[in-house]
């Protein structure tokens, strides 16, 4: 496959602070949305970074914020219905001040996304094929068709698509779900993207094409060295691929840290829910499954203090109306494994070990 | 109607004790005709959804239905509630032929089985408010239950964990977790024996999921209502199946009891569905060894020759092209259909 990068960067780099922002920083992250309702405070306050190379998994339900985030990293979202704050530091770019212009020439180029739903993200009005080639041709007016097909070939057998010289003339309704979803791969993939963000990839698919997806999305990570997020609700696909994990609920990182750290020493009661309440394929089977009560909250509506007091049943712990008060703060254990709980560190250990760990 | 048509010798040694089974299916077989389009109507291929489908299911027990989307197990479901209509077979329910019932019978006979669906967004009328869409089976049924239906509609609300407060709000004001608890009630109203739930947890979120799984749980124990549970998430099905087949491409790969099947699974495609579950444990995760199977389902309008698994099988050989597997029984009321079985731990 051609391999010789075009250089992405035209241009202003943008206004490097000089600062170490890392490959990608995102600093304080708040998109709210005014509707009449109210304020949507979709994401509020989400920071983290990763090197190339790295994978952060970013997990929740439906509704905490996780889509809104990683669309905020695209700039796809319309500055006058969005109320965005905080930073985004793309390679020493800061992805929140810069013009729609320049967003347009990262997108699809340094960065790009694999969405949930290939069927509705492809047109269904024009070849697989032309919709790779136009994705290159955006970023590289100077490629010609021809040689801009010979790679959306070369990209379909990548992605491991049979025969892709008959398949590049093919329509996305003539593709298998797995297929299309591979298609969508080898269009964020076509102009080797340094960050690839990828929602919600496999919640489609059936485990065997999920395992052959993400085989392929860790096969190409080693090749180009990309950085990428992840975002799922799925626990099993964020262990296996991610290095780093990050607990939204209600628009706040409520758990952050290494994978290993989240999956064997979690230390937030919803993480707490979530890992002891699904039935696993690796544990003996429970007799009775342990749900977390209560519903996920309304974005509109969050409620007041702690986002899951309302369903915690470790509120006891802590004395008084903290919980249903204050806003707990992420908290850092000292090993960069941070929590936003009002149960004080030491607590939180000994319910963890002699309640969770067992039930792990 | 005669009762014993081509059941095989082999699917009714499944049951030896406790007498007839609350559902027997024997050859199930449901295909979608196909016309070419061409500037006269010709008929092409069929599209086998279902080709030939055996299985038992005992009073109170639950049956898994596991297979990769578009291998038939929906379509099972519905055929076997006659929703659709069998091209061939037989489907008793209680010892009685029920495969080609129809009018006031088949009406009657709701009463005993019933569904829950998949989307619980589609599968409920958004004009009409929950109270009536629970009360929808006694009214159909023109059923007066015992202290009016209100007060029964709102009983039935309270035990599915609804609000009964909430009998005159519309589907809209409910999450997707609450509808799906409506979905439920509507479906246990008339307390029926049978109750085929297709992919009732697969569109809510984790911490809702298992809070689902323990009310249909819950529920089973109380009414000793037998359940067809179609899913794709194998550890779901492990948790509530007394029970599992396998499917692909419509036909029963493997059939076993649970914990036969997840630990002692015999069938390529088993070891390959079970191998293909993430784990959420990263370091058992990296470690496990996966058994990737190559390309896409082929088409059930043209099935391959032979074993129908055969084009993505690791170990298939000439043989599996040339003849289709007999479905064998490989231990005592484990039933495989491959040429090659073989013990493996997957898990």
């Amino acid at each position: 496959m051609e391999q010789t990068k075009l250089d992405t960067r035209k241009g202003d780099p943008g206004k490097n602070t000089g600062a170490d922002t890392g490959f990608l920083d995102v600093r304080d992250l708040k998109v709210h949305f005014p509707t009449d309702d109210g304020l949507v405070r979709a994401v509020d306050g989400i920071s983290f970074r990763i090197e190339r190379g790295e994978t952060i998994g970013i997990v929740g339900e439906s509704g905490s914020g996780k889509s809104v985030t990683s669309q905020a990293i695209l700039g796809l979202h319309r500055r006058s219905r969005a109320q965005s704050s905080g930073q985004i530091w793309l390679d020493g770019e800061d992805l929140m001040t810069v013009d729609d212009e320049r967003l347009r020439e990262l997108r699809g180029n340094k960065m790009a996304m694999i969405f949930q739903d290939p069927l509705s993200a492809m047109h269904p009005y024009y070849t697989v094929g032309a919709q790779i080639v136009e994705a290159i041709r955006v970023h590289h007016p100077d490629t010609s068709k021809d040689a801009a097909k010979k790679r959306a070939i070369d990209l379909l057998g990548l992605v491991g698509i049979p025969s892709p010289a008959r398949r590049v003339d093919q329509y996305p309704h003539e593709f298998s779900g797995g297929m299309r979803q591979r298609a969508m791969i080898a269009m964020a993939l076509s102009n080797d993207p340094a960050l690839l963000i990828a929602d919600e990839p496999t919640t489609a698919l059936d485990v065997t094409v999920q395992a052959q997806i993400l085989d392929l999305m860790r096969k190409l990570q080693s090749e180009f060295d990309s950085a990428i997020i992840m975002i799922t609700h799925d626990l099993g696909v964020v262990a296996e691929m991610a290095d780093e994990i990050l607990v939204m609920y209600g628009g706040k990182a409520v758990e952050h840290g290494a994978v290993d750290n989240v999956f064997y020493e979690p230390q937030h009661p919803y993480a707490w829910g979530l890992l002891t309440s699904m039935p696993r394929l690796d544990r003996a089977r429970m007799d009775r499954l342990n749900p977390v009560p209560g519903n996920p909250p309304s974005l509109i509506n969050i409620p007041p203090g702690c986002a899951f007091h309302p369903r915690c049943t470790y509120q006891s712990e802590v004395p008084g109306d903290v919980c249903r008060t204050v806003v707990p703060d992420l908290l850092d254990d000292g090993t960069s494994h941070l929590t936003r709980c009002h149960i004080p560190t030491a607590r939180r250990e000994e319910i963890f070990l002699s309640d969770i760990k067992p039930r792990l | 109607m005669s009762t014993e048509t081509t059941s095989s010798p082999a699917s009714k040694s499944v049951a030896p004790d406790q007498g007839a089974p609350l559902l027997r299916i024997t050859d199930l077989k449901k295909h979608f005709p196909q016309f070419k389009q061409t500037l006269v109507k010709r008929p092409d291929n069929p599209v086998r959804a279902v080709d030939g489908v055996s299985f038992e299911l005992r009073r109170g027990q639950t049956l898994g239905l596991v297979g990769e989307s578009g291998c038939g197990k929906s379509t099972v479901g519905r055929t076997l509630l006659r929703l659709l209509e069998p091209t061939s077979g037989t489907i008793e329910f209680e010892g009685k032929d029920i495969t080609h019932i129809g009018g006031t019978e088949l009406r009657i006979l709701r009463r005993e089985m019933q569904m829950v669906f998949q989307d619980p967004y589609g599968s409920l009328n958004p004009r009409q408010t929950i109270g009536s869409i629970i009360a929808a089976p006694f009214d159909i049924q023109k059923i007066k239950p015992e202290g009016g239906t209100r007060k029964t509609v709102q009983e039935l609300m309270q035990r599915v964990g609804l609000n009964p407060e909430h009998y005159n709000r519309y589907p809209h004001e409910f999450s997707g977790g609450q509808r799906q608890r409506i979905g439920v009630a509507r479906a246990i109203a008339l307390r029926p024996k049978l109750v085929v739930c297709d992919e009732p947890v697969s569109a809510l979120d984790v911490s809702i999921q298992a809070q689902v799984v323990n009310l249909l749980e819950d529920i089973q124990s109380e009414m000793q209502m037998a359940y067809v549970f179609i899913a794709h998430d194998l550890s779901v099905v492990r948790h509530i199946s007394d029970r599992v087949v396998v499917m692909y491409l419509g036909k029963i790969m493997e059939e076993a009891d649970r914990d036969e099947l997840y630990e002692r699974p015999r069938h390529p495609y088993t070891h390959a569905l079970l191998s293909a579950v993430p784990v959420p444990d990263p370091e058992k995760g990296h470690k496990k060894e996966r058994i990737l199977l190559k390309g896409d389902l082929p088409s059930p309008q043209n099935p391959p020759s032979g074993c129908v698994f055969r084009t993505r099988c690791p170990k298939a050989v000439e043989k599996c092209a040339a003849e289709a597997p007999e479905r064998t029984e490989i231990s005592p009321n484990h039933f495989v259909a491959c040429h090659f079985p073989e013990e493996r731990v997957v898990l």
